[in-house]
């Protein structure tokens, strides 16, 4: 939330694609920062362009289909965007990593897993065979993988072990910024906390800057230090962990704390909300959330509003924001 | 009063490396018009367990007791009485549906094959369940691929309420969808709940869900039943130490008042030919001897199962 001092600086950032005939909007002017040792947390439902951030800041996107319109993508004062794809390729895997939300599919099924691992560490750090397996053991060791599994293949392996070795894989390089896409939405409670913590004590050793892609609220915050909320494309809301929890002021976040049951809690109905989001190809005129939002006037509807100052900490795209907070009781939206 | 009684029910699935227990010796019981969750993590056999008791697959042993009538093997045209008050609404919208069926059809369906309606009355009856579970009657004719998740639920919803059951398996109901659909869809399960007096299994991972839906819970472990009781209790006062820490790792949205979490070693054993015992024992901190010997589940607390020999010293009870 501080932009001088930020090793990520995405500033106005528009992905489309062409599909059928017809263009996705699928990233709408998103503009967030982030500094080295903290986690930002991008929250939104299926579909709301979460992945696609991710997937522009490593610039793998698919071609032709998928175009960056426009934004700069800053990291540690260079514009990703403007780099030939040799240099970028040193980017990848040295300088910012990727893990993906299934651990099932990640790895390869015929390769050992060690392997998996010391490929990564032999392409970046142009190592000789012996320190590559020597480091790739080194990394399984600190996943929490006994070093004597480095022979074995991805299927002899649960679904936590297996993305411990992603993460293992991610981080084998000592990155600078790691890109997390929903990394334990496929594992169960147990075996999450235990790959959460886990992340928790690597990104403080190393000093990370990560981006935690989710849907659960609950692990945001956990992990997070800071928040955007993402809607068809455009950060909603915007700010520390503190004020997006305590004090949200975007209907579509309020609406979303009160879909989830909670569990200090027992009510008796959500306040869900009601509808859909929007389709990508064919987006509303003036609010994205307008359509679904109870508290929608014609301006609304009308007129895209902009990303307005609560306070230093936080952000949020609505114009009815103070009025909704002071007004608000925790209720329907 | 009493709907079903699940007594000492197994299933075990024989298989070319062992036979898996999934289901191992579980007893519970569930009240007319009320819910019953069904937690655990993923392999733990409560989807087995969901589909056992309907009889979607045969026990292999155990009883199950609808309506004070025992129905573990029942005949088939027993079996045709049966489906008219058990059914079953499954995980996946999206592969439960028949993709060349229309709305319609889909609802029509089991109304004229269990002969509930006639091809007059059809029409009105299957308007009368879209009307009831909230799907516009110009859906009629669309088929699933054009409906998103929530709504194609909602056509498994209709489908499952058709012959006006008593009582309901919900399969992870709205594990696929978003939250805010989410809510939706279990909004609509609480409201039938209490005009059709229905009474629930309810099957999910998602303790927060099956927190704000149940009022029992059982837990389950790699096909034992390791906990059962009143809802509010159970997140209160969890007694067995696989429940304290499945409670303790859920990540809450509550950054106020962080929990203390008990972070488990290990993974999840193996369900093929295990040991006797209690199947927790290899990742609980408290396993002691006694723990590889089998385990019964006793009342410690009034309606509050554990099975756990242990649970009684540690708690303090």
């Amino acid at each position: 939330m501080n932009s001088e001092k930020a090793f990520l600086n995405i500033e106005d950032l528009v992905v489309e694609y062409v599909s059928g005939g017809k263009t996705v909007h699928a990233v709408n002017g998103v503009t967030f920062d982030l500094e080295k040792g903290k986690t930002l947390g991008l929250v939104g439902e299926t579909g709301a362009g979460k992945t696609t951030i991710a997937k522009a800041i490593l610039r793998l996107l698919p071609e032709p289909q998928a175009t960056v319109k426009n934004g700069r993508i800053m990291l540690d004062g260079d514009d990703l965007l403007t780099f030939p794809e040799t240099k970028m390729r040193n980017v990848r895997g040295n300088v910012v990593t990727m893990v993906f939300q299934d651990p099932m599919t990640a790895l390869n099924p015929i390769m050992k897993v060690g392997d998996q691992i010391a490929e990564v560490i032999k392409k970046h750090q142009k190592l000789e065979n012996k320190t590559s397996r020597e480091l790739a053991q080194e990394m399984l060791e600190m996943v929490g993988i006994p070093s004597a599994r480095y022979d074995e293949y991805p299927h002899q392996f649960s679904g936590g072990m297996k993305q411990r070795v992603v993460i293992a894989m991610a981080l084998a390089c000592n990155p600078q910024l790691l890109l997390a896409d929903e990394p334990t939405t496929a594992l169960d409670v147990t075996i999450q906390a235990q790959v959460l913590d886990m992340m928790e004590d690597l990104k403080n050793k190393y000093n990370t800057a990560m981006i935690l892609i989710t849907h659960d609220l609950g692990v945001v915050g956990r992990m997070c230090d800071d928040v955007a909320v993402i809607y068809a494309g455009e950060v909603l809301e915007y700010g520390t962990r503190k004020e997006i929890f305590l004090n949200p002021c975007h209907p579509y976040t309020i609406g979303l704390f009160g879909a989830i049951p909670d569990l200090s809690v027992s009510t008796r109905r959500l306040a869900n909300i009601e509808g859909l989001p929007p389709d990508p190809t064919n987006l509303p005129e003036g609010c994205c959330f307008s359509p679904r939002c109870s508290y929608a006037t014609d301006e609304c509807r009308k007129n895209k509003p902009s990303l307005q100052k609560i306070n230093d900490d936080h952000l949020c795209r609505c114009p009815l924001a103070e009025q909704i907070r002071s007004g608000k009781n925790g209720g329907e939206v | 009063m009493t709907l079903l009684e699940i007594k000492n029910l197994k299933k075990y699935f024989p298989g070319s490396r062992g036979v898996v227990h999934a289901v191992d010796d579980v007893t519970m019981s569930i009240n007319e018009g009320e819910t019953m969750g069904v937690v655990g993590e993923s392999g733990c056999g409560k989807s087995t367990l969901g589909r056992t008791v309907i009889h979607l697959q045969p026990a292999t042993d155990g009883n199950v007791i609808f309506e004070g009538k025992d129905i573990t093997n029942p005949t088939k045209q027993e079996m045709k009485e049966l489906r008219q008050k058990m059914q079953i609404i499954f995980q996946d919208p999206y592969s439960s549906l028949n993709p060349r069926m229309t709305v319609g059809d889909t609802i029509r369906e089991p109304l004229l094959l269990n002969g509930r309606c006639t091809k007059e009355t059809v029409d009105d009856e299957c308007e009368r369940l879209m009307d009831l579970v909230g799907i516009a009657l110009r859906l009629k004719d669309s088929y699933p691929h054009e409906l998103d998740g929530g709504r194609r639920q909602r056509v498994g919803i209709a489908r499952a309420l058709a012959l006006n059951p008593k009582f309901i398996v919900c399969d992870e109901p709205v594990s696929a969808m978003d939250v805010s659909i989410q809510a939706q869809i279990l909004n609509l399960l609480m409201d039938l709940q209490e005009s059709q007096n229905l009474a629930y299994m309810f099957i999910t991972h998602n303790m927060a869900v099956v927190r704000h839906i149940s009022k029992n819970i059982s837990v389950m472990y790699l096909g034992q039943l390791v906990e059962t009781s009143p809802t509010d209790e159970l997140f209160e006062t969890p007694l067995h130490p696989y429940t304290q820490a499945l409670l303790s790792a859920i990540p809450t949205t509550d950054i106020l008042h962080p929990k203390k979490r008990i972070v488990l070693k290990g993974e999840i054993t193996s369900p093929i030919d295990p040991e006797p015992g209690c199947r927790f024992a290899d990742r609980c901190m408290y396993a002691t001897e006694a723990c590889r010997q089998p385990q019964k589940l006793e009342e410690l607390l009034p309606g509050h199962f554990v099975s756990c020999c242990r649970a009684k010293e540690l708690n303090h009870l």
